[in-house]
């Protein structure tokens, strides 16, 4: 019963790494209604940027606010300069566009910071939390910060005319148009917001993962997972997706035999794939009903 | 997402009704072409010509996904793990039952075709991104499976296993590398012509009607499970052969020329080639070998970049892929002829 305890709790903190990213995939998805694969790339360069910040010796929480305005800022920047042309080209070029920006800010991130993994420290410090150590003061923050952040988007897009707007142009472009919204300028919006996030999120998982131009990649897969188990179009499901998943990955990992780290992530996906057969949508998603 | 995916493909059909007078311009092309990569490999190296063999064989693997994704409109990111499928079938064949390499790739088509059938069930159910994120699995597990320790008798595990490179027979005194140029050319084109044929067949048409709507398919009798699970499984099969075609010309299978990244290449390959036109299958497939080389030689450091920023300079001119370069060029001969 310990073991099963303690499994679950380390399930949880790396759960709140997943979440912190699948809050910023969901986050894209309602303001531009595609999943951006380029999301975890963008978050690993806004956490170099705060991590050079850093090495100039700016202070940590200027550092934040700064990283964040710059990550807003370039999210947009890139919307109009390289998504607002694709606007009316198919989905799947947009896709083939994401691929391509993955691979161009992974490049440029190794020549310009190198591939050696840097460490990048946390305001939380990284003593027990709680006396448990299994989760330290750092990952109790983390998941602090998560909700924090899952409430402010929540109030941002319940009872703010911008987030409404906001959600009227991801849901129905051309009646959001109609009633004076300016939809393009909602999207850059959503893309700057979404960076915003992911730069949150990279900042707070860094001290964990450490920093490389790599470290995104496998936290991204999660991400992406729980954003799908929770639903794409409830920030709440993707953060509890994001805590299910480490906490799911955790137990097969302890639990099934011959279940090793290599076999984790097939088989948390597995259980994943299980859960949509039978609930489509996802766990917390709305099933999008189509008129005929 | 999944209504925008349906309209983004359905936007330009895969086949469309053309004039007599296009199509012909269209078949002179193809015919063209043919007899060019039939004189070819007279005048080229060794290496160009397996470079050109190994186009054929991801083009046949994007013309499976182009037949998936174009003709009935689901999308998969599980490519890599059929083509893994074909070539492992392919390598143990050869190397543990001496089999002849050119009878492992039916049994290759066939079991990669069962695993796509059976895999087309559950994926039923989702849609969009869903189905992404499932197939997606299926690629991330597959070369996970194949190391593991039990099966490792049969696959060589990590290290993966080497095949010996069939020669030439009836003592045709042709390299190794250009006889089975003209060994992937044979089956390309077999497979090719096929494919186009079901897409223009009743069931080609069950498929498309499918792609643009579901709820009227069913209406007109279509059975629309059965023809889903059946573009899986027809797709996953050609991706399989497709697999065991490069164990063959590589000589060489482990599981990790397997990843996502694979899958991902495959999808890039059908988005430049145009989603749903089977000839930009082999454009495409010829970009994905060779844009990287040359990004590569621009730039060490930052290949990334320069492969990024050339797959966007693409997508901006022709978003819609070589497909829209071949309307264009129609268009303009057909004034030229006016």
């Amino acid at each position: 019963m310990e073991l099963f305890i303690n499994q679950v709790l380390a399930g949880i903190s790396t759960g709140a790494i997943y979440a912190c990213m699948a809050l910023a995939v969901v986050m894209i998805y309602q303001a531009i209604d595609h999943l951006n694969f380029a999301q975890g790339e963008m978050a690993m360069f806004s956490t170099f940027i705060a991590w050079q910040l850093m090495q100039w010796g700016v202070p940590y929480w200027w550092t934040f606010l700064l990283t964040l305005a710059i990550s807003f800022a370039g999210g947009i920047l890139i919307e109009r300069l390289l998504f607002k042309p694709l606007a009316k080209a198919p989905v799947l070029t947009n896709v083939a566009g994401f691929i391509a920006l993955f691979a161009i800010i992974n490049s440029v991130a190794g020549l310009t910071w190198d591939f050696t993994i840097k460490e990048f420290p946390s305001p939380f410090g990284s003593s027990a939390f709680l006396g448990s150590r299994l989760i330290s003061t750092h990952q109790a923050g983390m998941i602090g910060v998560t909700l924090l952040m899952l409430v402010g988007l929540y109030l941002f897009f319940q009872f703010t005319r911008i987030g409404l707007a906001m959600r009227a142009a991801a849901a129905l472009p051309e009646s959001a148009r109609l009633v004076g919204i300016n939809t393009s300028w909602m999207i850059a919006l959503g893309w700057g917001m979404a960076a915003a996030i992911g730069a949150v999120a990279g900042i707070l998982i860094a001290p964990v993962v450490f920093l490389e131009p790599n470290m995104m990649g496998g936290v991204l897969v999660y991400g992406f997972a729980a954003a799908v188990l929770g639903g794409l179009t409830s920030p709440l499901g993707a953060v509890i997706g994001g805590f299910l998943m480490g906490v799911v990955e955790n137990l097969a990992g302890t639990y099934i035999p011959e279940v090793g780290n290599e076999l984790k992530l097939p088989i948390a996906l597995a259980l994943i794939i299980v859960v949509l057969v039978f609930k489509p949508a996802g766990l917390f998603g709305r099933a999008i009903i189509k008129r005929v | 997402m999944s209504a925008a995916a349906e309209d983004a493909v359905t936007e330009a059909p895969a086949v469309e009704a053309v004039p007599k007078r296009a199509l012909s311009l269209g078949t002179g092309v193809s015919l063209a072409i043919l007899a060019a990569a039939l004189v070819a490999p007279i005048f080229v190296k060794n290496f160009v010509a397996f470079q050109m063999t190994m186009v054929m064989i991801y083009g046949l693997a994007v013309l499976a996904l182009n037949i998936l994704t174009g003709g009935s409109g689901q999308f998969s990111l599980g490519q890599s793990a059929f083509y893994a499928l074909g070539a492992y079938t392919t390598a143990v064949l050869m190397e543990n039952v001496n089999m002849n390499y050119a009878l492992t790739l039916p049994i290759a088509g066939l079991v990669s075709f069962g695993a796509g059938f059976l895999f087309g069930r559950p994926a039923l159910r989702l849609s969009g991104i869903y189905l992404a994120l499932a197939t997606f699995a299926l690629a991330v597990a597959m070369p996970q499976f194949l190391k593991l320790h039990f099966l490792e008798h049969w696959t060589g595990g990590v290290q993966g296993l080497v095949i010996i490179k069939p020669d030439a027979p009836f003592g045709l005194p042709i390299s190794q590398d250009k006889w089975l140029y003209y060994f992937t050319l044979a089956i390309t084109v077999a497979i090719y012509v096929g494919s186009i044929n079901l897409l223009r067949s009743r069931s080609g048409r069950a498929l498309m009607s499918i792609r643009d709507n579901e709820i009227a398919a069913s209406a007109m009798g279509v059975d629309v499970a059965l023809y889903k699970t059946l573009a899986f499984g027809v797709s996953a099969g050609i991706t399989g052969i497709a697999g065991g075609l490069s164990a063959i010309v590589v000589a060489f299978v482990a599981p990790d020329s397997y990843t996502i990244n694979l899958a991902i290449a495959l999808f890039l390959g059908m988005v430049v080639g145009g989603v749903g036109w089977l000839p930009g299958s082999f454009v495409g497939a010829a970009f994905i070998i060779f844009v990287p080389n040359i990004a590569e030689s621009v730039s060490k450091g930052l290949s990334g970049a320069v492969f990024g920023v050339l797959l966007f300079i693409v997508i901006f001119l022709v978003p819609h892929g070589a497909r829209q370069v071949a309307i264009v060029a129609q268009q303009l001969i057909g004034k030229l002829r006016k």
